[in-house]
C-alpha cells in the first residue's frame, strides 16, 4: 500500500427483500408507482397507528443468514432508531439493535492471486425503509422538497461486515460474492441503480504494523460497483494526505460524487445523531426455534460456490467456464438440465456460453425468455453427436430453432440437411472435385500438404454441406494419394 | 443538580422543541425535582432482574405477505399542510 | 322516565321492544349536551350529523331484528380514538384539524354493533394529566362541583357519563386515566390487561402501558362495553389472543370464598381521611358479602411513580415524534430552515406537560442516560409486577384506594408537575404490572366529592373483577347517586 499505511474497509449493504408487501404493514412494494399510491396508516406514520410483522420477511432474514453462514439467533428484539427527517414519517425507524437476526457469518472471496479470503459478517438484521425525497424540478416547486412514502415501510436487510478488507478489490469481490447470493436466494433483486441493493463503505488507514484500527468515515451514495473503487481510492489518498499533513481523520459520513470521483463531508448539514435506541414496545420478541431454522435450511437453493465446484470436479469443466455458467441461477438451472439430457457436459457448456448466450445478448431476451429451452438445445446436440448433421450445419439449424421455436429434427426434415455419409455418394463427389483441379492436386502431392482444406472445402460446398466432413476428408486422402 | 441548563438546551434540541428563555429556566428545575426525585430507583438492586420489555409475555406476531387495501394519493396526502405533485411538500433539503 | 338517566341495560330493554327509539334516545343526548356542555366542557366534537343518521340505521336493525348489544347507545370516545371522517385532536394544537381517515379497531368495533357515537370527549393533551387541566381546548369541569377538576386524563369521559351526556364513554388508562377520573366523577372505570382490548388507532403515549377501556354508569354497563372492544386485534401486535369469556355471566352476586387483599403500602400518611373511612367502610360490605379480607404486601410500591416517568415519558418521547409538521396537523409558517420548521411546529403545538415529559422522556433514553433511567425503570418493573403475582398466589383481588384525595381544586397543583404525579401512585402500578382494575364509586366526602374503590385483579381475570364490583354495587346505592345537574 502506499507509503505504508494499510487501508481498511468494511462494507454495509441494505438490501431490499423482495417480499409482496412491506415489513410491517399490507402495502405493496412494487417500485416506480405514482407518488404517495401505496400507503396506508402504517407506513404513513399516522397517529395510532400500529406495525405487524411481515412473516416473510423474517423468512427470507433466516435464508439470508444461512446462506452467510451465520448463526441465527433464537431470539431477537426490534429498536426503535429515533431522529428527525422528512422521510421518517414516525420520526424513528424500527430497526434491531442489540438482538439482531443474524450474527457471526462470513463469506470466502477470491482474491486475484487466486487464493481466498474469508470475510467476517458481523451481523446481519431487519429494519424499515425510509421513503424517497424527490426534489421539485417544475418552476412552482423548484424551492421545495417532495416526500413520497411509497418506499416508506420496504423491508430491508442491513448486513454489516467485519472491517477485513484491504483493498478496493477485496472490496469488489466481497460485494459481487453477496449480491450474486441474494439474487440467488431470490431475496433481492441486487438492482443497484433502483436502489434495492446499496453500499456504504468505512474506510480508514493506519501504517502498517500498528494493531489499533485508524478512524473511519463512512462513505455513502456508491451506486454501482466500480464506483466503490473510485471512492476508495480517492478517500484513502484523502486521509493519508491529511495524515502526513498533521490533520486527523474525522469520524463521519461522506457522500460520493460520481462526477468528480471525490467525496465530501456531510457535517454541517446534519448534527450528531443520538438515536437513543431502545427496544420498540409495539412489537413483540421474535423467536426462531431450531425446526423453524431447518425448514428453512431445506428451503435454501445450491450456492454459487457449491455449483461451480460440481460444475468442475463432477461435470468435468473447467473453473471458467463453471464460473459463468455458476453466476446465474436461471443460467445455471438451464446448463444442469441440459447436462442431465446430453450427459456430455462439456459440449452442453461450449454451446451455451458461445451460441445460446450470443442469442440472448443479440435478443436482449433473458434465459427464462430464450426460446430454445434445454430439451431442444441436448436434440440438437444429439443430432450432431450421431452423426446427422455436421458442426457447421449444427449451427444455422440452431439459428433456425431460435427464430421458430421448432426442434432440430423437424429442421433437419424440413430442410433435407441430413448429413450424407454414404461412402460412395462421397467418392463421386471427391472424384470430380480432384478431376477438375489438376494443378492443387500436383502442388499437394509436391508436398503443399496444407492443400488438403481445399479440397474438402471444394467437396463441402459441392455437397452443400451436407457430407460428413471426417469422411471427406479420409477418403480425399486416400484417392490423392493411395493411403 | 441532576441537569443542568445547557443540558436542558441541548435535549431540547434533540427533541426538536424551540423553547424560550423563560421555558429553559422553568423546565430546568422541574427537570431537576423530578430526576431528584427518580433517583431513588438506585437504592434498589436490581442485579440479574431481566427487564421488562412487554408487561404480558407475548412473541412472535405476524402477518402473512399479502397486499391489503390501503390509500389512495388523496386520501394519504388529505391533512397535509403543503402539497405538490402528489406528494408532500417541505422546504427544499440541501443534501 | 328521562331518557338520558337509563343506563345502557336499560335501554337495550326499551330499544328492543321498541318502545322508544334510537332516533330518540340520541336526539335526547344531543338536546343534553347543549344544555349542558359548556358548563363542564366535556365535548370538543359533537357528532351531531352523523349521529342522527347512525341512529337511523340502528333503528332499522331495530325494526329488522339484527340488533346488537350496542345497537343504538350513544357512547362518546375520548378524542384520542381515530374515527373515520370525525376530527381528532387528543386535546391538543399540534394536530390541527387533523380529520381520521381510518377507524381505530375498538370504534369499528362499537359501530359493527351500530352503538351511536355521539361525540369526542376533552382530555388531557396527548392523555397526559391527572385533572384534565392540560387540553388546548379549556379545562373540564367535575359536574359535582364545578369549581373542582374531574380528574384526568380522560376526565372528559367520566364528567360526561357522570353528567348524563351519553350512555357511556370510551377512554383510555396509561397510569390511571380511566380509573382516577371515575373515582372523581362517581362512575365505573375499567382498565383491562394490557393485549385484552386493541390498541390499533388509538393514538399512543406510552405503548407498553397503554389500554383502552370502559367508563359507565355501573358495572352491568362496564362489562356490557368490555364484552364489545375486548379480544384479539391481527392489526395489534400487542394484542393477546386469549378468548374472552361472557362478562355478563360472571355478575352472578356471590362472594362466599373470594379472597381479597388490601395492600399495606397503598394505606399510609398521606391518605385523605374520608378516603381511607370509605375504604374501611367498603371492606367491611365485602366482609358481609361472605368475602375473606385479609392485608397483603406490594413491596415495591413506593418506587412506581419513579418507575413510571421514567418509562411512560421515554416511549412518549419517541411516539410524539411524529408531529413534526411534515403529513398533518400544525406547521409554523415563519420558518427559516427545516429543523427550524420541526422546532417551531412542535414549540407552538404542544402544551406545558407535554413538553416536559417529551424533554424527560428524551434524556432518559439519551447517550449516557439510558441503562441508569430507561434500563433501571424496566428492571424495577419487573420486581413490580411481581410483587402482583406474588399478591395473586394468596388473593383473588386486591381492594385499595384510587387516589390519596377526592377531586382537587382547578388550578391547585398545575404549578407543581411532581405534586400531581404523585396523586397517580395508587393506580399507576397496576398499569406497570399491566394488569386489569377498575374504580366504581363508593362513598363521598365530607364536602360532597364522590370517593372510589379500586379492584386490582389477576391477568386476564376482568371477569371475577366485574363479579366482585357487581356484588358491593348491589350491596350499596353509591352508583344510583347523581350531581344535581
Amino acid at each position: 500500500m502506499m507509503q505504508g499505511y494499510e487501508t481498511v474497509i468494511g462494507l454495509e449493504v441494505h438490501a431490499q427483500m423482495t417480499t409482496k408487501t412491506k415489513i410491517f404493514c399490507g402495502c405493496s412494494t412494487e417500485f416506480g408507482q405514482t407518488p404517495n399510491s401505496q400507503t396506508c396508516p402504517v407506513c404513513l406514520g399516522l397517529p395510532g397507528a400500529l406495525p405487524v410483522l411481515n412473516q416473510r420477511v423474517v423468512e427470507f432474514a433466516i435464508k439470508t443468514g444461512l446462506a452467510t453462514n451465520c448463526q441465527i439467533a433464537p431470539r431477537s428484539l426490534f429498536a426503535r432508531k429515533n431522529y428527525f427527517y422528512p422521510d421518517l414519517p414516525k420520526g424513528y425507524q424500527i430497526s434491531q439493535f442489540e438482538l439482531p437476526v443474524c450474527e457471526h457469518g462470513w463469506l470466502d472471496i477470491d482474491l486475484e492471486d487466486g487464493k481466498t479470503k474469508r470475510i467476517g459478517i458481523t451481523r446481519a438484521h431487519m429494519e424499515e425503509d425510509a421513503g424517497k425525497l424527490m426534489h421539485g424540478d417544475k418552476p412552482e416547486t423548484a424551492g421545495s422538497s417532495l416526500v413520497d412514502l411509497n418506499r416508506a415501510c420496504t423491508p430491508l436487510l442491513e448486513i454489516v461486515s467485519e472491517p477485513d478488507m484491504r483493498s478496493p478489490e477485496e472490496a469488489i469481490a466481497y460485494l459481487k460474492k453477496l449480491h450474486q447470493i441474494v439474487v440467488y436466494l431470490g431475496v433481492c433483486d441486487g438492482n443497484l441503480e433502483e436502489g434495492s441493493f446499496r453500499c456504504d463503505a468505512n474506510v480508514s488507514v493506519r501504517p502498517y504494523g500498528q494493531a489499533e484500527f485508524g478512524t473511519r468515515a463512512e462513505l455513502k451514495n456508491i451506486n454501482s460497483f466500480r464506483f466503490i473503487k473510485q471512492a476508495i481510492e480517492y478517500e484513502v489518498e484523502r486521509q493519508i494526505d491529511l495524515i502526513e499533513g498533521g490533520g486527523k481523520v474525522l469520524q463521519e459520513t461522506r457522500l460520493f460524487d460520481s462526477n468528480t470521483g471525490m467525496t465530501r463531508s456531510m457535517r454541517g448539514k446534519e448534527e450528531a445523531h443520538d438515536y437513543r435506541y431502545f427496544p420498540d414496545p409495539d412489537l413483540v420478541p421474535l423467536v426462531i426455534g431450531p425446526e423453524w431454522v431447518e425448514q428453512v435450511r431445506g428451503t435454501l437453493p445450491e450456492l454459487p460456490d457449491a455449483k461451480r465446484t460440481r460444475f468442475v470436479e463432477e461435470l468435468g469443466l473447467s473453473v471458467y467456464d463453471a464460473e459463468v455458467l455458476a453466476a446465474d441461477r436461471a443460467l445455471a438451472d438451464y446448463f444442469d438440465a441440459c447436462a442431465t439430457l446430453a450427459k456430455d457436459a462439456k459440449t452442453c457448456a461450449n454451446w451455451i456460453m458461445g451460441d445460446v448466450l450470443r442469442k440472448l445478448k443479440e435478443t436482449g431476451e433473458s434465459i427464462a425468455e430464450a426460446p430454445v429451452s434445454p430439451q431442444l438445445l441436448t436434440g440438437l446436440l444429439a443430432r450432431i453427436a450421431d452423426h446427422t448433421i455436421s458442426g457447421k450445419i449444427a449451427k444455422s439449424v440452431f439459428e433456425k430453432m431460435w427464430q421458430s421455436g421448432q426442434s432440430a429434427d423437424q429442421i433437419i426434415a424440413a430442410d433435407g440437411l441430413k448429413q450424407v455419409t454414404d461412402t460412395g455418394a462421397i467418392e463421386v463427389l471427391v472424384d470430380e472435385v480432384i478431376a477438375a483441379n489438376p494443378d492443387q492436386v500436383s502442388e499437394y502431392l509436391g508436398g503443399k500438404d496444407k492443400l488438403i482444406g481445399f479440397f474438402v472445402g471444394k467437396v463441402m460446398q459441392a455437397s452443400q454441406g451436407k457430407a460428413n466432413p471426417g469422411m471427406v476428408n479420409q477418403l480425399l486422402k486416400k484417392k490423392l494419394t493411395g493411403k | 443538580m441532576k441537569i443542568t441548563r445547557a443540558e436542558v438546551e441541548h435535549v431540547s434540541r434533540l427533541a426538536r422543541l424551540a423553547l424560550s428563555e423563560a421555558e429553559l429556566d422553568s423546565l430546568t428545575g422541574e427537570m431537576d425535582a423530578i430526576l431528584d426525585y427518580v433517583e431513588q430507583l438506585k437504592t434498589l438492586d436490581t442485579e440479574g432482574i431481566v427487564p421488562t420489555a412487554h408487561a404480558v409475555p407475548m412473541e412472535n406476531a405476524f402477518r402473512p405477505d399479502e397486499i391489503r387495501p390501503g390509500f389512495t394519493p388523496e386520501q394519504a396526502l388529505a391533512n397535509a399542510p403543503d402539497v405538490a405533485e402528489s406528494a408532500f411538500r417541505v422546504s427544499r433539503i440541501i443534501e | 322516565m328521562t331518557i338520558y338517566d337509563l343506563t345502557m341495560a336499560e335501554l337495550r330493554t326499551r330499544l328492543d321492544s321498541r318502545e322508544i327509539s334510537a332516533v330518540e334516545v340520541t336526539n335526547a343526548y344531543l338536546d343534553r349536551i347543549t344544555a349542558t356542555g359548556p358548563d363542564i366542557n366535556t365535548f370538543i366534537t359533537v357528532c351531531t350529523d352523523t349521529a342522527v343518521a347512525e341512529a337511523q340505521a340502528a333503528d332499522q336493525a331495530l325494526a329488522a331484528g339484527t340488533a346488537a348489544p350496542l345497537t343504538g347507545l350513544p357512547i362518546a370516545v375520548k378524542d384520542i380514538f381515530n374515527a373515520t371522517g370525525i376530527r381528532t385532536t387528543c386535546g391538543s394544537r399540534i394536530l390541527g384539524n387533523f380529520i381520521s381517515p381510518y377507524d381505530a379497531t375498538a370504534i369499528a368495533r362499537i359501530k359493527e354493533q351500530r352503538a351511536v357515537i355521539i361525540g369526542k370527549l376533552n382530555m388531557d393533551e396527548f392523555a397526559m394529566g391527572s385533572s384534565n387541566e392540560n387540553s388546548a381546548f379549556g379545562p373540564v369541569r367535575n359536574p359535582w362541583n364545578l369549581t373542582h377538576v374531574p380528574g384526568g386524563s380522560s376526565g372528559g369521559s367520566a364528567a360526561c357519563v357522570s353528567a348524563r351526556q351519553a350512555a357511556a364513554a370510551l377512554g383510555t388508562d396509561t397510569g390511571g386515566s380511566i380509573r382516577q377520573p371515575a373515582s372523581y366523577c362517581s362512575v365505573v372505570g375499567l382498565k383491562p390487561t394490557y393485549g385484552r382490548v386493541s390498541r390499533y388507532g388509538v393514538v399512543a403515549y406510552a405503548s407498553s402501558l397503554d389500554q383502552v377501556g370502559p367508563i359507565t354508569r355501573d358495572v352491568r354497563d362496564c362489562a356490557l362495553l368490555l364484552q364489545a372492544i375486548a379480544g384479539y386485534d391481527p392489526a395489534d401486535s400487542t394484542s393477546v389472543n386469549t378468548p374472552t369469556p361472557d362478562y355478563q355471566a360472571s355478575l352472578t352476586g356471590d362472594l362466599q370464598g373470594l379472597r381479597i387483599g388490601m395492600p399495606q403500602e397503598y394505606f399510609i400518611e398521606g391518605l385523605d381521611d374520608d378516603v381511607r373511612k370509605a375504604l374501611e367502610q367498603a371492606a367491611a360490605t365485602y366482609r358481609d358479602l361472605g368475602a375473606e379480607v385479609i392485608e397483603v404486601s406490594l413491596p415495591h410500591t413506593a418506587y412506581a411513580v419513579a418507575c413510571y416517568y421514567l418509562i411512560a415519558t421515554a416511549e412518549a418521547s419517541s411516539n410524539l415524534a411524529r408531529y413534526d409538521g411534515v403529513r398533518y396537523g400544525l406547521r409554523a409558517d415563519n420558518a427559516e430552515n427545516l429543523i427550524d420548521m420541526y422546532m417551531q411546529s412542535r414549540a407552538a403545538g404542544f402544551g406545558a406537560e407535554v413538553k416536559r415529559r417529551i424533554m424527560l422522556g428524551t434524556y432518559a433514553l439519551s447517550s449516557g442516560y439510558y441503562d441508569a433511567y430507561y434500563l433501571k425503570a424496566q428492571k424495577v418493573r419487573t420486581l413490580i409486577r411481581q410483587d402482583f403475582l406474588d399478591a395473586f398466589e394468596k388473593v383473588d383481588t386486591l381492594l385499595t384506594p384510587v387516589a390519596p384525595t377526592p377531586a382537587f381544586a382547578l388550578g391547585e397543583k398545575v404549578n407543581d408537575p411532581l405534586q400531581m404525579y404523585l396523586s397517580d401512585i395508587y393506580t399507576i402500578p397496576a398499569n406497570l404490572a399491566g394488569t386489569c382494575a377498575m374504580s366504581l364509586p363508593c362513598g363521598f366526602s365530607a364536602n360532597g366529592l364522590p370517593i372510589g374503590l379500586q379492584l386490582i385483579g389477576k391477568p386476564f381475570d376482568e371477569a371475577t373483577l366485574l363479579h366482585t364490583a357487581h356484588a358491593f354495587e348491589q350491596a350499596t346505592e353509591w352508583h344510583q347517586r347523581k350531581p344535581e345537574f
